[in-house]
């Protein structure tokens, strides 16, 4: 397990890079730090690790507490996004290397280096340098090395960014799987939220040295309790638009919305995916009027972009159901999928539990 | 005569001829300044040629006498031997070691530390060192040394009794700062992530720089310490504050033919010796062609399957 209190660190020159975190993760959680560049969220992993000394505030692994523990003595391993191989050992030595640090035998560590890396299909490689390996060859080799010690924690700093993007598709399966077999509590630092939905148990989005969220991927995706989660979630961005609430309806960008539950009288910002959008041909009150302006090809759908007065909204439509640009359309959101925020806080669906901890 | 008519004449035909009249100058005056007197030492070590009297009338050829002479010589092994001590202590245990230690601790320091510590350093380096040795002088000096004075030790006479420890740590401090600029450049482009792998992985520093950092920097070791040890083998400047003394104690080569030829007069046997250092010289100059050489054999990026 680990924690964190109070967690916070500002660099000199007064930027505050961690702002005051409280976090709580399992035994065997694999757990996402997501967020836009600057976030904080490499700080924070780093500070978990004991490489960044935090301002003020506690952590502990395991239930020790770690806070002022140096790094070496953490029981942590560190997966960096270069991977870090030293380039004069061989596979071998370098995967070994943590071991040798640690005084075992000579024997014992190579053999626990072949082990590990039969495990991750690196046997055939043992005796090679780093320079001689591709670049998920050597992603592996970080990976076996980082579990040959047999940490309490893994932490990963975006190992799978450096990776050409079919390649990064294998390597998270493969890394998802090795996570479950063994058990091993992660801390997963990535910019790419597609990669955190996939592989993550709980996800933590961080904008500017806070979270904005904490949940289950699920959770997340569908109730994100900002605008920013909601904006940063998904592989389209969300359509994100003011209106009111008032007299038993949402009035948004010319639409008239059904009011849903909970929601009090006054200004809102309404929020829907555009997978969650249909084109209607023919007008409707429910629906966001507007003339199509692009159309980009996602392969198995299309991205529509409508403009509608001062607004653009995205739908996404089926094969062969895309508008030509210049014409008019209306997209209407489907029931029950719209997200209603009110001074940035989620107000309907009513948030799930557990969040905004 | 085609050139004269032919109207642009072709640059296949004009390029040698061009190309010969520039370079001509230089090769020229590396002829004069450079090649002619490296062939005229070793006539002049073939000779008996002195400043004065007889022989520098009329010098004759003595074949290798002073070659045999100099090996044979109680002075010339003892230079030799405080040479070997100037260039191990002062170059490649003070300069190198200091260097490097310095580069080390201001790795990751940004700010004044850092500015005014490499300002200080790159100042021993850069001041001419006729002002340098008349520093050390007065530094040193047994009636109103500044080292007395901090030391509370007045009358100790450091030039007198301990003539070479004076000069290794002159020439430590006036040549740190090519080595501790050299090393800096090296560590920063030690990749971070490396040695902090290294760190959590529990290693001491003393392991860190085994691992990781000398793995890495190898290279520009070999080079810092090849070229400060042929700085160092025919530095000059240690004449200006003891001249070689007293009786010899801090008399390294360069000063040995110093003395020996413009002082003493034989010019036939310290051209002799300076072939001797030359070769010496050649010794260090290959080596690091060579090594220069390997490295960019090195560099050549190997095809990853």
């Amino acid at each position: 397990m680990i924690a964190l209190r109070g967690l916070t660190k500002e660099f000199p020159g007064g930027v505050r890079a961690l702002d005051g975190l409280d976090l709580e993760i399992a035994d065997g959680e694999f757990f996402a730090l997501l967020g836009p560049s600057g976030c904080g969220k490499t700080t924070l992993l780093r500070t978990i690790a004991g490489l960044e000394t935090p301002t003020s505030g506690n952590i502990w692994i395991g239930g020790t507490e770690v806070t002022s523990v140096p790094p070496g003595k953490r029981d942590v391993a560190m997966v960096f996004q270069d991977y870090a191989l030293f380039p004069h050992m061989d596979v071998t030595a370098n995967i070994a290397y943590p071991l040798r640090i640690r005084k075992v035998p000579r024997s014992r560590r190579e053999a626990r280096a072949a082990e590990t890396a039969s495990r991750l299909s690196l046997s055939e490689l043992l005796s090679r340098r780093p320079g001689q390996l591709s670049g998920g060859q050597q992603q592996r080799v970080a990976l076996a090395r980082a579990v040959a010690c047999h940490p309490r924690a893994f932490l990963f700093d975006e190992p799978l960014s450096n990776l050409d993007a079919r390649l990064r598709l294998e390597a998270r399966t493969f890394l998802k799987r090795l996570q479950r077999e063994l058990a091993v509590t992660t801390v997963f630092v990535t910019h790419d939220q597609g990669e955190a939905l996939a592989l993550a148990d709980r996800i933590a989005v961080m904008s500017a040295g806070r979270f904005t969220q904490v949940g289950t991927p699920t959770e997340v995706f569908q109730r994100p309790a900002n605008t920013f989660t909601a904006a940063f979630i998904g592989s389209t961005p969300m359509n994100l638009l003011p209106g009111t609430a008032g007299d038993g309806a949402l009035r948004v960008a010319g639409a008239v919305l059904p009011l849903p539950g909970g929601v009090p009288d006054g200004p809102i910002v309404y929020g829907v995916r555009p997978e969650y959008m249909d084109l209607s041909p023919t007008p409707r009150a429910d629906a966001f009027a507007g003339k199509v302006a692009v159309v980009e090809n996602l392969g198995t759908a299309h991205l529509v972009t409508l403009e509608s007065r001062e607004h653009l909204i995205q739908a996404v439509v089926p094969e062969g159901a895309e508008p030509s640009a210049g014409t008019a359309a209306w997209a209407v959101p489907r029931p029950g999928r719209g997200l209603v925020y009110r001074d940035d806080r989620l107000v309907s669906p009513s948030p799930a539990n557990g969040e905004n901890r | 005569m085609s050139r004269l008519k032919g109207a642009p004449s072709p640059p296949s035909a004009a390029r040698p001829v061009g190309t010969a009249g520039f370079v001509l100058p230089a090769l020229v005056l590396i002829g004069v300044f450079l090649v002619f007197p490296a062939l005229w030492t070793i006539y002049l070590g073939l000779t008996d040629y002195r400043l004065t009297g007889l022989e520098a009338a009329d010098p004759r050829v003595v074949g290798l006498d002073n070659y045999t002479a100099a090996l044979g010589d109680e002075r010339f092994r003892g230079s030799l031997w405080l040479t070997v001590q100037f260039v191990l202590g002062s170059a490649v245990i003070g300069q190198a070691v200091l260097g490097f230690a310095i580069a080390w601790v201001l790795r990751d320091r940004r700010g004044p530390v850092k500015r005014v510590t490499e300002g200080l350093v790159l100042l021993a380096w850069i001041l001419p060192s006729s002002v340098v040795a008349f520093l050390w002088i007065a530094l040193l000096d047994r009636d109103e040394g500044t080292l007395n004075a901090l030391l509370h030790t007045p009358g100790a006479a450091w030039l007198l009794d301990h003539p070479m420890p004076s000069i290794i740590v002159f020439n430590v401090w006036r040549g740190t700062a090519f080595s501790m600029m050299l090393y800096g450049a090296a560590l920063s482009n030690v990749p971070p992530s490396l040695l902090e792998t290294a760190r959590l992985a529990g290693a001491s520093t003393l392991q860190q720089l085994r691992d990781v950092v000398l793995p890495h920097i190898k290279g520009h070791v070999l080079t810092n310490l090849l070229l400060i040890s042929l700085w160092t083998f025919n530095d000059f400047s240690t004449f200006q504050i003891t001249a070689g003394g007293p009786d010899g104690r801090s008399e390294i080569l360069p000063v040995y033919i110093y003395n020996v030829a413009l002082s003493g007069g034989r010019l036939g046997f310290g051209a002799a010796i300076s072939f001797l250092v030359l070769l010496v010289n050649l010794v260090f100059a290959v080596a690091y062609l060579r090594l220069l050489r390997s490295r960019r054999t090195d560099a050549t990026p190997k095809a990853a399957p």
